[in-house]
C-alpha cells in the first residue's frame, strides 16, 4: 500500500548543542515502509527522530510528515505520528488499560473504538493477565510493550521508535516485531533505530546508516552491499566499514 | 581486612555517601561546594538575630520555677520528635532508595556489623543536622548567660542519639506489623504527624482553654504548673542539663548511647532481613480498580483525568495533605468556638488558610507541572504545550479549591467580609505558586520531589516569600485595610521580580 506522498521528508535538518549532533541532514522515508535508521553511539539517531516527532525544535531545516510541514503545523503532524523512546514513558500508578486510556484521550480517539483497540493490543502483546495491574511492578520488558501499545492505540500512519527492542525477551520482541510488520502490512510507516543489526537485516525494507550527524549511506540491504562492493558481506560488516570510513575520512 | 578495620573502612564510606547526599541536597546537585558552605555559614549567622529574638531573655535564667521547666522542656521534646520524625524519613530510605543494598548483602561483611555502622550514620546524620540548626540559639544563650549554656549542645547529641534509636525500633516495627508494602506509606504519614503533631496539639489545648493560638498560654498556666511533676521529677533532667547541670547531662547522653547501643544489638540482624523483605516486594501487583468503560471527552480532560488520579495514587500527596489538614485543625476549631463566642482571635483563621494554600499549591503545581514521568508522551502528543499547561494548572486550582472551600464557607457564617478576603487570599497565593512553578519548571519525575525545593533556590524562597506575604496581606486586608495595600505591593514585587528573573517568561 505505497503512496506519492512521502511518510517523512526531512531537509537541511541541523541541531547543535556543544557540537553540530545533526548536521544538514536529508533523509526520505516512503510511505508504507519499514525503515531501520543505524549509526554508532552518538551518531545523531535519537537527536534527529526526537526532531521529527517534534520533541526537540531544530536549528534549521524542515520536516515534513504525510505532506504536512511538522514545523508550521506541529499539531497536525502529531496527530498522524506516535513516538516510542528506549525508555518507557508511562505511569507507575496507572494500570497498562488506564494507560491507554489516557493516550487515546490525548489523541482525541473514540472511547469506544480506543477501548476495543486497547485490549487487542494488550492481548497481541502478552498483557491480558495485567491490565488491572498498576505498572509500577512492570520489569522493563513489559513497560516498554504498554508504552508500543499505547503508540499504537490511536492507530497512527507513521511510528518512531528509538531502540524498542531493548530489555525484551525473546518471546516478546518476537511479539513487537510481528506486531509492527503487521503495521507496516497495513500500510502504516515506521521508522526504526536499533544496535540489533539482525533485526535491522531481516526487518526493514531500507536501511540509513548515519554518523556524525549525516547519513553516510542508504538503501536496501543488496544496494548497501553493492554500494560498498562487497556481494556477500553481513550488514554488521558493512555498518564497521562505513562508520571507520567516515571516522578516518573526519 | 581485620573486622575493626573493615567496621572504620565501610564507616568512611557511608559517612562519605551522607555528606554527599547533605552536599546534594544543599547545592541541589550542582556541586558548588564552597558556595554552599558560604551560603550556609551565613545562614547561621544571619539566623542569630531571630535567635536573639526569641530565646534572648532566657539566657539569665539561673534557678527556674515549674513555667520556666515546662516552656524549656517541651522546646526540648519538640525538637526530639522534629528529629524523630527526620530520623523517620532517613531510615526508610535507607531501605527504600539506596541502590547499594544488593551489593552489601551479595558481599562475605559481617552484616550486622555494616548495619550497625549504617545505623550509627543515621543517628550521626540526623544529630548532626540538628547541631547545625541550634547552634544560633546555643550561641545566643551562652553570649548572654555564660558558657554553662555550652550544655544545651549536649542535650542536643542525647536526644539526636535517643530519636534516631526511637526511629529505628519504630520503622522496623511497621515492617514487622505491616509489611513492607505498607511501610513507606505509613512512616512517611507519622513522620508527618509527629513532626506537626505536638505543636498542633499544643494549639488546640491552647484554643480550647483560652480561645488564642498561642501554645505559651498552655504553657505558661497555672493550670499546666499544678500538674506538672515535683521540681525534682526525671521529667525535668533535659531542661536542667540544657541550663548547665553537668551530672545530669552525663546521665542523659549515657542514656541516649546506651539506647542507641541497645538498639544496634537488637535490631542489625533484623536490619538485613528486612531490607530483604523489601527487595522481595517491589515487584508486589497493585490492582487498580477494573474500568468499566473508556471514558470520552476532550483531550484537557484526558489530561486532567490522568493528573487527579496520579495525585490520588500519591502516597507523597497523601502525608503531605494529612499534614496540610493537621495544621488546619486549630484554625477550624478556632472558627467552631468563635460560634458561641465572638473572639478577636479568629482573624488569625485567614493568615494560616492563605498559607497552607499557598505551601499546598507551590507542591501541587510541582507534581503536576515538573513531575511529569512520560514527559515525551505529552509532547508527542496532538496539541499545543499551553492547552498542556493550562490543563495542569487547572488541576492544580480545582484541587485547592476542593481543599479549601468548605473552610471558607464555614467562615462566611462567622463573617462574609473576612470569608471574601480570605477566598481572595487563596486564590492569588495558588495563582502565584503555580506561576512560579510554571516559570522555573524543569523536566523531572514525580519520585524527585524531594529534590525539588534544591533544584531551583530562587524558586523555592519566591514560593515560600510570597505564601508569607499574601498571608500577611490578607490578615492586613480583615485589621488595617491600608497596611494591606503596602504589603500586597511588596507580594507582588517579590512575585513581579521573580518573574523577571525566572528561565522562562511565555
Amino acid at each position: 500500500m505505497k503512496s506519492d506522498v512521502s511518510a517523512l521528508e526531512v531537509q537541511g535538518l541541523t541541531k547543535r548543542f556543544d557540537r553540530p549532533a545533526v548536521d544538514a541532514l536529508d533523509l526520505t522515508v516512503r510511505t508504507g515502509e519499514f525503515y531501520a535508521l543505524l549509526g554508532p553511539n552518538g551518531a545523531g539517531k535519537t537527536t534527529t527522530l526526537r526532531m521529527v516527532a517534534g520533541l526537540l525544535k531544530p536549528d534549521a531545516g524542515s520536516v515534513s510528515i504525510l505532506g504536512v510541514d511538522a514545523l508550521a503545523d506541529p499539531v497536525a503532524a502529531k496527530q498522524i505520528m506516535a513516538w516510542v523512546s528506549d525508555e518507557p514513558m508511562i505511569y507507575d500508578k496507572l494500570t497498562p488499560l488506564e494507560y491507554l486510556e489516557f493516550v487515546a484521550g490525548l489523541w482525541g480517539i473514540d472511547p469506544a473504538t480506543s477501548e476495543t483497540s486497547a485490549h487487542q493490543l494488550l492481548a497481541s502483546l502478552g498483557l491480558e493477565p495485567h491490565l488491572h495491574e498498576r505498572c509500577e511492578g512492570f520489569s522493563k520488558g513489559m513497560r516498554q510493550k504498554v508504552a508500543l501499545a499505547g503508540a499504537l492505540v490511536h492507530d497512527p500512519r507513521l511510528i518512531i521508535l528509538d531502540e524498542p527492542l531493548t530489555g525484551l525477551d525473546a518471546l516478546s520482541a518476537r511479539h513487537v516485531k510481528g506486531l509492527l510488520q503487521e503495521r507496516v502490512r497495513s500500510g502504516c510507516t515506521v521508522i526504526m533505530t536499533t544496535h540489533i543489526l539482525e533485526v535491522a537485516e531481516r526487518m526493514a525494507d531500507r536501511i540509513g546508516v548515519i554518523a556524525a550527524g549525516r547519513l553516510v549511506a542508504e538503501g536496501t540491504l543488496t544496494e548497501l552491499r553493492q554500494q560498498n562492493g562487497r556481494g556477500d558481506t553481513s550488514l554488521e560488516d558493512m555498518f564497521i566499514a562505513l562508520v571507520d570510513a567516515d571516522a578516518a575520512a573526519a | 581486612m581485620s573486622s575493626a578495620a573493615a567496621l572504620t573502612w565501610f564507616a568512611r564510606h557511608e559517612i562519605r555517601l551522607a555528606w554527599r547526599e547533605w552536599l546534594a541536597m544543599v547545592t541541589g546537585s550542582r556541586g558548588r561546594r564552597k558556595r554552599a558552605i558560604i551560603a550556609l555559614i551565613a545562614f547561621v549567622a544571619i539566623m542569630h538575630l531571630p535567635a536573639y529574638a526569641v530565646i534572648g531573655r532566657f539566657a539569665d535564667l539561673q534557678a527556674p520555677g515549674k513555667p520556666e521547666l515546662i516552656v524549656i522542656t517541651a522546646t526540648i521534646f519538640l525538637a526530639w520528635a522534629l528529629m524523630l520524625s527526620q530520623a523517620i524519613e532517613s531510615v526508610t530510605r535507607v531501605f527504600y532508595a539506596r541502590a547499594d543494598l544488593d551489593l552489601i548483602m551479595s558481599s562475605p561483611a559481617n552484616l550486622a556489623n555494616v548495619f550497625s555502622v549504617r545505623i550509627a550514620a543515621i543517628a550521626l546524620s540526623v544529630t548532626g543536622m540538628a547541631l547545625l540548626l541550634s547552634t544560633p540559639f546555643v550561641d545566643v544563650l551562652v553570649i548572654g548567660g555564660g558558657i554553662r549554656w555550652l550544655s544545651a549542645f549536649g542535650v542536643v547529641v542525647a536526644i539526636g542519639l535517643s530519636a534516631a534509636a526511637v526511629a529505628i525500633a519504630i520503622t522496623v516495627a511497621l515492617f514487622r506489623l505491616i509489611g513492607p508494602n505498607r511501610t513507606r506509606l505509613v512512616a512517611q504519614i507519622v513522620a508527618a504527624v509527629i513532626g506537626a503533631g505536638f505543636v498542633i496539639a499544643l494549639q488546640v489545648a491552647a484554643i480550647l482553654s483560652y480561645g488564642t493560638l498561642s501554645r505559651f498560654a498552655v504553657l505558661t498556666s497555672d493550670a499546666a504548673a499544678a500538674y506538672a511533676p515535683a521540681l525534682g521529677s526525671p521529667l525535668w533532667w533535659p531542661a536542667r542539663a540544657a541550663i548547665g547541670d553537668g551530672m545530669v547531662l552525663s546521665w542523659l547522653l549515657a542514656g541516649g548511647l546506651v539506647l542507641l547501643g541497645a538498639v544496634m544489638a537488637t535490631f542489625s540482624p533484623k536490619f538485613a532481613d528486612t531490607a530483604v523483605s523489601v527487595a522481595a516486594t517491589t515487584r508486589t501487583v497493585r490492582r487498580g480498580p477494573r474500568a468499566t468503560a473508556f471514558r470520552g471527552g476532550s483531550r484537557q480532560q484526558a489530561l486532567r483525568a490522568k493528573e487527579f488520579l496520579l495525585l490520588w495514587r500519591d502516597p507523597w500527596l497523601l502525608s503531605q495533605s494529612l499534614m496540610q489538614l493537621l495544621y488546619l485543625v486549630p484554625p477550624a476549631l478556632l472558627l467552631w468556638r468563635s460560634f458561641s463566642e465572638s473572639s478577636a482571635a479568629i482573624v488569625l483563621i485567614t493568615p494560616v488558610i492563605v498559607m497552607a494554600a499557598g505551601q499546598l499549591a507551590g507542591g501541587l503545581a510541582w507534581l503536576t507541572i515538573s513531575g511529569e514521568d512520560a514527559a515525551d508522551l505529552v509532547a508527542s502528543a496532538p496539541l499545543p504545550p499551553s492547552r498542556v499547561i493550562r490543563a495542569k494548572v487547572e488541576v492544580v486550582l480545582i484541587s485547592i479549591g476542593a481543599i479549601f472551600t468548605p473552610l471558607i464557607a464555614a467562615l462566611a457564617f462567622a463573617s462574609v467580609t473576612q470569608a471574601i478576603v480570605t477566598a481572595l487570599g487563596v486564590i492569588v497565593a495558588t495563582v502565584s505558586a503555580a506561576a512560579i512553578q510554571l516559570w522555573f519548571r524543569v523536566q523531572a519525575k514525580r519520585s524527585q520531589f524531594r529534590r525539588r525545593q534544591t533544584s531551583s533556590r530562587i524558586a523555592t524562597f519566591a514560593e515560600a516569600f510570597c505564601s508569607i506575604g499574601w498571608a500577611a496581606t490578607a490578615a492586613l486586608a480583615v485589621t488595617i485595610p491600608i497596611a494591606a495595600v503596602v504589603s500586597g505591593a511588596m507580594t507582588a514585587a517579590i512575585l513581579a521580580a521573580t518573574w523577571k528573573i525566572s528561565p522562562r517568561r511565555d
